[in-house]
């Protein structure tokens, strides 16, 4: 399990080159998205209009931010990450036609998105649930924020600027090998034994 | 002294718990960051890490600010009890600019979010009506990730403490890293189905590490917590020895038809603060 810095965008031959297990730090560009952007993005695909940001220059983060607007700029309060299987749904079809190289979230995605990760060659790198004062450290700059009357401030793709934002863990890598995958079985082996305990 | 007062130390009460740890949850933490490697261990140093700069920075410490939720016990004869519940929804508005909080309450139905982290039935406020002329109130802002994995089931009697266990072991190692492990975890028994899973949740405001006053559920406590932590789901899910910094029983007479189970689930950011308030005003976030 080795440290890695990556800038954007990102090199495909360095995604992957990652392993599950490895904890990589991010400079450069990334964007916010949830559950409402994702549809929207993919809505303005399917209508042939174009994104106003370049998607797959960045990571893609799964995040609603607290935000605060102060002298007309905005500045990121806390941005821990959201529970990234909500987007299980519709993520294979959105980094098939978005080609992000990397997705940050928490919790893990399923085998519909580790597929698309490694059909696009790209990585699931998971960042602590909850660590949004930290997060906001790493963050130099809204760039920014795009549908926000639309979609409200959490919805909102927001584009930031960070610096060695991390420590993100490899949890999917681009190669079809899944951290959640192989602990699944560990933890169903563990849970028998738990029920045998409780049996006793 | 005036309803401002009050108003002003729930919002200090408000950014009390939203950037300030209890230092009970803080050490439970620590000790989980030495006894856990590799990716756990990242994981509860990034936690510990995000709690420090939280605290120094004032920013909160989770971008999910919560929906606030109050928990009163106030004094039949308290002076302001009639305005409590105004004094506290404008604190919420408050805080929600001043913190910053995220706007966090929305419109099931037509979507709208007012921005100010109130609206129908919210800020969540469980009253408590005792003798005497004070009032405490104990806040619990609750993320939207772990209270997703809220669970209950209307258990058959039949299936006994045994079936209580497993129900509680499958349903907390199923949740896997979804609610931010390692969390808290409050267990309401007995009641109806409703009242099941209040007291679960009203046994989150009772301190990490703190035993129920009757030894036989005080066992079951620490038997759960040894039993969930035996699964190596981990800290946010990347395998590790803890998945739980504690469970919390709370229960109330069932009737003999029904085993109502409510487990209600905190995040490792089990943030909480309390304020008591004399009968002249004077408002204290201790």
């Amino acid at each position: 399990m080795a440290t890695i810095k990556l800038n954007t965008p990102f090199d495909k031959k360095d995604i992957q080159n990652l392993k599950v297990g490895d904890t990589v730090y991010i400079s450069g560009k990334m964007f916010t998205a949830r559950d409402e952007c994702h549809l929207k993005m993919l809505e303005l695909h399917k209508e042939g209009k174009d994104i106003p940001f370049k998607p797959e220059d960045m990571a893609l983060f799964h995040c609603g931010p607290v935000v605060q607007k102060k002298n007309d700029e905005w500045r990121i309060v806390s941005a821990g990450p959201t529970t990234s299987i909500r987007m299980e749904i519709f993520e294979d079809e959105f980094l098939k036609t978005f080609k992000c190289r990397m997705i940050i979230g928490k919790g893990g995605m399923a085998d519909r998105t580790l597929k698309a990760l490694e059909e696009v060659g790209a990585v699931y790198v998971h960042y602590t649930g909850g660590a949004g004062a930290l997060a906001a450290m790493a963050i130099k700059k809204v760039e920014d924020v795009y549908w926000l009357d639309e979609l409200g401030i959490p919805e909102a793709a927001w584009i930031l600027d960070v610096c060695e934002f991390g420590p993100l863990t490899v949890t999917i890598d681009a190669h079809g090998n899944s951290l959640y995958n192989e602990l699944g079985k560990e933890i169903q082996k563990n849970l028998e034994k738990i029920h045998r305990e409780i049996e006793k | 002294m005036s309803n401002k007062d009050i108003e002003d130390q729930l919002v200090e009460a408000i950014r009390r718990a939203e950037t300030q740890l209890p230092n009970d949850v803080v050490s439970a933490l620590e000790k989980a960051y030495e006894v856990e490697e590799g990716p756990a261990r990242v994981q509860v140093e990034a936690i510990l890490e995000n709690i420090k700069v939280s605290r120094e920075t004032g920013a909160p410490m989770c971008q999910d600010t919560g929906i606030q939720t109050f928990y009163i016990e106030v004094g039949a004869d308290f002076p302001y009890l009639g305005e409590l519940k105004d004094i506290i929804t404008n604190a919420v508005k408050r805080a929600s600019g001043e913190i910053p909080l995220r706007p966090n309450t929305v419109n099931p139905f037509t979507g709208e979010n007012p921005g100010n982290n109130v609206g129908n039935y919210v800020p969540y406020i469980t009253w408590d009506i005792v003798k005497g002329e004070e009032c405490t109130i104990h806040l619990l802002p609750k993320g939207g990730g772990s209270e997703n994995m809220c669970a209950l089931n209307m258990m058959a009697p039949g299936k006994g403490i045994k079936g209580l266990k497993r129900f509680v072991v499958d349903h907390i190692v199923g949740c896997g890293g979804k609610p931010c492990p390692p969390t808290v975890v409050g267990i309401g028994v007995g009641g109806g189905a409703d009242l099941s899973l209040k007291l679960g949740k009203k046994s989150l405001l009772r301190d990490v590490g703190v035993r129920h006053p009757e030894p036989h559920i005080a066992e079951l406590e620490e038997e759960l917590l040894k039993l969930i932590n035996e699964s190596g789901v981990g800290p946010m899910g990347v395998g590790g020895k803890t998945t739980v910094l504690d469970v919390h029983i709370e229960y109330a007479h069932r009737h003999p038809a029904s085993f109502p189970i409510g487990i209600a689930v905190q995040c490792w950011a089990d943030r909480r603060s309390t304020v008591r308030i004399t009968k002249d005003g004077r408002a204290e976030v201790i």
